[in-house]
């Protein structure tokens, strides 16, 4: 399973907000074709039945009580953002939805 | 609804959780606050901020769980991912294989019941403002995002596609939202958007199966969302008709104009890569949580709607209405007392869905007792209907015992002997109407009642005046 | 001079712990710039710490354990006000409006955090060459590199300009430039450290932990480190373990498990250490055995779809809208794009589309679902080999440091430096590295031991018998 195409390439810069020239986009395909190709071992691999682990550690429950706490001065928030107005985020008009 | 076709209707509903903090971080969860004071690293999705699970939003929505007869299990987090500047993350935290409630059902008051599929909990996103000509998102040049509302923790309730009208979904709406204000876990404020309705709608003909439905977004009140899903119903059935095809989208409904239109086509490339959220561990609550819960929470609408329902034989539309009343306002100790007491539980209801219901939080000065009291002066003929909500007002504008407004609004005297001599003057002077009445008209019974009362300025009790005309009778 | 010896006179008002911090702050500006350890010296910072450190001696207050002791942070820690980076253009200048638990933990016991240090960007690296501020250079050969990707703090502890460093270890990102650099560096339990403030690469994985010239010194900076945290869920319940006081428990009575396939495609003179270690363990009285586990063959595929998969969605918020860079752009998608095009570098990339892949619809179950299926495989072969022996010893990188450009060309043999570190990870246990021996060019050894969650100081303990033994 290493046939990563051109398009999936393309696609997956796509859903991650990235932009690829022609040549970043052979060099990249490439590269992770070889990476998935290194991956191949787990693929042959019969793990039918075996659990996933996506915590090394079986803690649960863990949780905190409703206590309102600090939050933090507006004033520190916005001046690190890059375009602020009236107290707001400020970002350029959205696209792609009529709403 | 046209003629050899059926509607197929699904709801998503987003309920607003009303903890005092928000779902994983302890900034206040406060409607209307100045923008972006109530955010933390956690809530702006700060780098290296990490998410702590609110225990009381775990209990709501354990409440809401089993307001709603699901199955409340284990259940694990997981990351949506997608790009949207309201969402600090560029992922929503939200339930996905898992969910803490699965599989319950909502009956409605039609006697129909409808399928919930899962409720789980989920954080909210940031809040928008689109500046430009139209205030729109469409042609607005800049748009101000404030995350006050970013984690504010949400129970999704997706319903089963049982619902087959616009009447019926609005008809769930408002009952889910009378059992989401019961357990304490939302303020079912839809104008505030804090109860939040999707409608997925398709249509089919009968016996057929489902066709391709659309999402309907925009639906802030029970008129929007009833007006939309029939709206809906016939574009989809005019398309097919005219030998098109429904196109799986989300569309949004205008108010105004009365009409859905496509907001984005479902693409397939709708990708959200879900996963395991890793920064949070599995949510398993144990039996004596569950149960601690389950005991804390009141009777549900339901289950009270019954109860008031059964004092009445083959209620009158009027009378359910008024059991609504009753129910939304919380009044049902009134009917219960007075039916206890073994009085006339049509007439507690009126008294309670008119009289009571009417006084801004007068129920708070009126105690059951008291009510009571004043139904069973009237029941005895001891006061008149007039006098009884006379009485019923001064307790709900002052409290006290009725005995007590009674005796202060001179309404003691009219006692029989009393009234004996009042009826005797009046047939006295209406000498040919007693006779007619005498002979069996007894038709005349309300004109006699009418003069008596004219001479006691409304202070008889006209059942007391018939059996006083009767006896003159012999 | 150690971190210990340091703090105890400090305590004893023997020396100033602002003269402490000027030696600290005279090797940094007699080699920064040579070396580029260091991303922002915080100097205004450290001497107001520092001050306040010796005010409290002189007022006959206790400052600490680690009163006066100069520290070197790795970047992708938050400190309030201080600028912090990740090693990345993305979040150049930001500086964050709040500060790491670990960091809070450290000034608490008196320590003087003097600066930040460079980083593969994001962490995604094993030279420090991916950072977007130049690569570190490794202070015992600087035509080398310190490892990665906490390059920077352990370059800043073998080059005396701190005595203990902070770093992150999400799949050998401590231990092998600790390896490197010649110094101890520990990679803690999954848990024990709070992960708050540290910007995330693989949530999962990640842990926080200490650079140190000593096994002692790297003791102290755990105990005061480690520890229940509320603001982090996978912070482990328990107080922090008592480290120091098991330094000497020694190895006898220990069973220990020389790994095959923990030196399998090590250099010769790598292998050579690691079987001297063994032998100088032997000699302490542990009685070691050869096992294989050949589960641990899968960690590097494993590990190459789950970090990934885990990072492409924490660096998704990185999207110009609330801190940070952005680049302009006069629609949201397109600046979005464009920020992140602009401001991630090409390792970075690399790995948010590879996760970006492994997640997706269609190959999830192939690549992530079967990633996490082999994370149980390998937990439970290394709980097997645990009931046999008490502690796995292995190498900690394949070689001794490498040369610049060695092998930026190809990620993938890149990626095969974490080949001997990333199993702990995937399994959230506990490894130590402590330096041994040197091979080619003269150049330290690193040689590596593992051991189950929460035994650190049974770790601690016998890596103190290899520092004296060496
Ligand atoms: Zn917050």
């Amino acid at each position: 399973m290493s046939g990563l195409s051109r398009d999936e390439v393309a696609h997956v810069a796509h859903l991650a907000r990235l932009h690829l020239s022609e040549d970043e986009l052979t060099t990249f395909t490439e590269q992770l074709g070889q990476v998935l190709a290194h991956a191949a071992d787990l693929q042959s691999l019969d793990l039918t039945g075996v659990p996933p682990t996506a915590h090394p550690f079986d803690l649960r429950n863990v949780v905190r009580p409703d206590v309102v706490g600090e939050s933090l001065d507006p004033a520190e928030v916005l001046a690190e953002a890059p375009d602020a107005e009236d107290g707001r985020f400020a970002v350029p008009r959205i696209l792609g939805e009529d709403l | 609804m046209t003629a050899g076709w059926e509607m197929v209707v699904g709801l998503e509903v987003h309920t607003e959780l009303r903890t005092a903090t928000k779902l994983f971080c302890s900034c206040a969860n406060e409607f209307g606050a100045a923008p972006n004071t109530h955010v933390c690293p956690v809530c702006l999705g700060l780098p290296g901020s990490l998410p702590v699970l609110n225990e009381r939003a775990v209990e709501m929505a354990m409440s809401i769980g089993f307001a709603l007869h699901c199955t409340v299990a284990p259940s694990t987090f997981h990351r949506k991912n997608y790009f949207y500047p309201d969402m600090p993350k560029n992922f929503q935290i939200s339930q996905y294989d898992l969910p803490i409630n699965s599989s319950g059902y909502l009956d409605l008051p039609d006697g129909s019941r409808v399928g919930i599929e899962r409720a789980h909990l989920e954080e909210d996103t940031g809040k928008s403002t689109h500046l430009g000509t139209s205030g729109r998102l469409h042609g607005a040049q800049r748009s101000l995002v404030d995350y006050n509302r970013a984690g504010v923790p949400l129970v999704e309730i997706v319903s089963a596609p049982d619902i087959r009208s616009a009447a019926q979904a609005r008809l769930y709406v408002a009952e889910l939202r009378r059992v989401l204000i019961a357990t304490g876990a939302s303020d079912g404020r839809m104008e505030e958007g804090s109860l939040r309705v999707d409608a997925n709608v398709s249509v089919r003909r009968p016996g057929e199966p489902f066709g391709t439905r659309c999402e309907i977004k925009n639906l802030n009140s029970l008129r929007s969302l009833q007006r939309a899903i029939d709206y809906e119903a016939d574009r989809q059935i005019e398309l097919i008709e005219d030998g098109g095809a429904v196109r799986q989208e989300t569309r949004h409904w205008d108010e105004t104009t009365g009409v859905t239109s496509t907001m984005r086509v479902k693409e397939e490339a709708e990708d959200y890569r879900y996963f395991r959220e890793p920064d949070l561990v599995d949510l398993a609550p144990d039996e004596a949580w569950r149960d601690r819960v389950a005991a804390a929470l009141p009777p549900m609408p339901g289950v009270r709607r019954t109860a008031l329902l059964q004092h009445l034989e083959d209620p009158t539309d009027a009378q359910r209405e008024s059991v609504e009343v009753v129910l939304d306002l919380d009044l049902d100790r009134y009917v219960h007392g007075a039916a206890e007491a073994g009085l006339d539980a049509a007439t507690a209801l009126a008294r309670t869905a008119n009289e009571v219901a009417a006084a801004e939080e007068g129920a708070e000065r009126l105690t059951v007792e008291a009510f009571v009291g004043t139904l069973r002066l009237e029941a005895s003929g001891q006061l008149s209907a007039t006098q009884a909500k006379t009485v019923l007002a001064d307790l709900l504008a002052e409290g006290g015992a009725p005995e007590d407004v009674v005796a202060r609004r001179g309404f003691t005297q009219l006692a029989s002997d009393a009234l004996g001599g009042v009826v005797d003057e009046v047939i006295a002077a209406n000498g040919d109407e007693w006779a007619r009445y005498r002979d069996g008209d007894d038709k005349l019974a309300q004109f006699f009642i009418g003069q008596v009362m004219a001479r006691t300025r409304g202070q008889a009790n006209g059942k007391a005046v018939v059996e006083i005309l009767r006896s003159r009778r012999g | 001079m150690n971190a210990i010896d340091l703090a105890a006179r400090v305590r004893r008002g023997e020396v100033t712990a602002s003269t402490a911090l000027a030696e600290s702050l005279s090797a940094i500006d007699a080699r920064n710039d040579e070396l580029n350890v260091f991303l922002h010296v915080d100097r205004d910072g450290a001497e107001a710490r520092a001050r306040a450190v010796d005010d409290a001696v002189a007022a006959g207050r206790d400052p600490g354990p680690l009163a006066g002791v100069p520290v070197a942070l790795k970047d992708n820690l938050c400190t309030r006000g201080v600028p912090t980076t990740a090693s990345s253009r993305i979040l150049e200048g930001w500086r964050p409006p709040y500060t790491a638990t670990v960091v809070e933990r450290l000034v608490a016991a008196g320590a003087v955090p003097v600066g930040k240090t460079n980083l593969d960007e994001f962490a995604m690296g094993s030279s420090t060459e991916t950072s977007a501020f130049g690569p570190t250079r490794n202070p015992l050969d600087p035509e080398r590199v310190p490892g990665g990707s906490s390059g920077g703090s352990a370059a800043s502890v073998a080059a005396g300009m701190a005595s203990l460093a902070l770093g992150s270890d999400t799949g050998g990102s401590i231990r092998q430039p600790a390896a490197l650099c010649g110094i101890v560096g520990v990679k803690p339990t999954y848990g024990l450290v709070s992960r708050y403030g540290l910007i995330a690469f693989a949530s999962s994985l990640d842990q926080i932990g200490p650079f140190a010239r000593s096994v002692a010194d790297a003791a102290l900076c755990l105990e005061v480190i480690a520890g229940h945290d509320p603001r982090d869920t996978t912070s482990l319940p328990e107080p922090a373990p008592s480290l120091v006081s098991h330094l000497d428990d020694g190895v006898a009575g220990r069973r220990v498990g020389l790994v095959s396939e923990l030196v399998e495609g090590a250099d010769a003179d790598v292998v050579a250490q690691v079987e001297r270690a063994a032998a100088a363990l032997e000699a302490a009285g542990a009685r070691v055995v050869r096992l294989s586990i050949p589960e641990l063959r899968l960690g590097l595929s494993a590990y190459y779809l789950i970090a990934p998969a885990e990072a492409s969605s924490n660096l998704a918020r990185y999207d110009g809208v609330r801190y940070g860079r952005r680049v302009a752009a006069d629609e949201l998608g397109a600046m979005n794009e464009a920020t992140r095009t602009l401001g991630f570098g090409d390792e970075v990339k690399r790995r948010i589309m590879l996760g970006t892949y492994a997640l997706s619809a269609g190959y999830y179950d192939a690549y992530y679902g079967q990633a996490l299926k082999v994370r149980t495989r390998m937990i439970e072969a290394f709980r097997q080999a645990y009931e046999q022996v008490d502690l796995l010893l292995g190498a900690t990188a394949p070689s001794v440091a490498f040369r610049f450009g060695e092998k930026t060309a190809n990620p993938l043999a890149m990626y095969l430096s974490d080949v001997f570190t990333i199993p702990t990870n995937l399994a959230g246990e506990a490894a130590v590295s402590v330096p041994f021996g040197t091979g080619a060019a003269g150049l330290p050894i690193g040689v590596q031991l593992l051991g189950p969650g929460r035994s650190e100081a049974r770790l601690l303990a016998a890596a103190r018998v290899l520092e004296v033994a060496s």
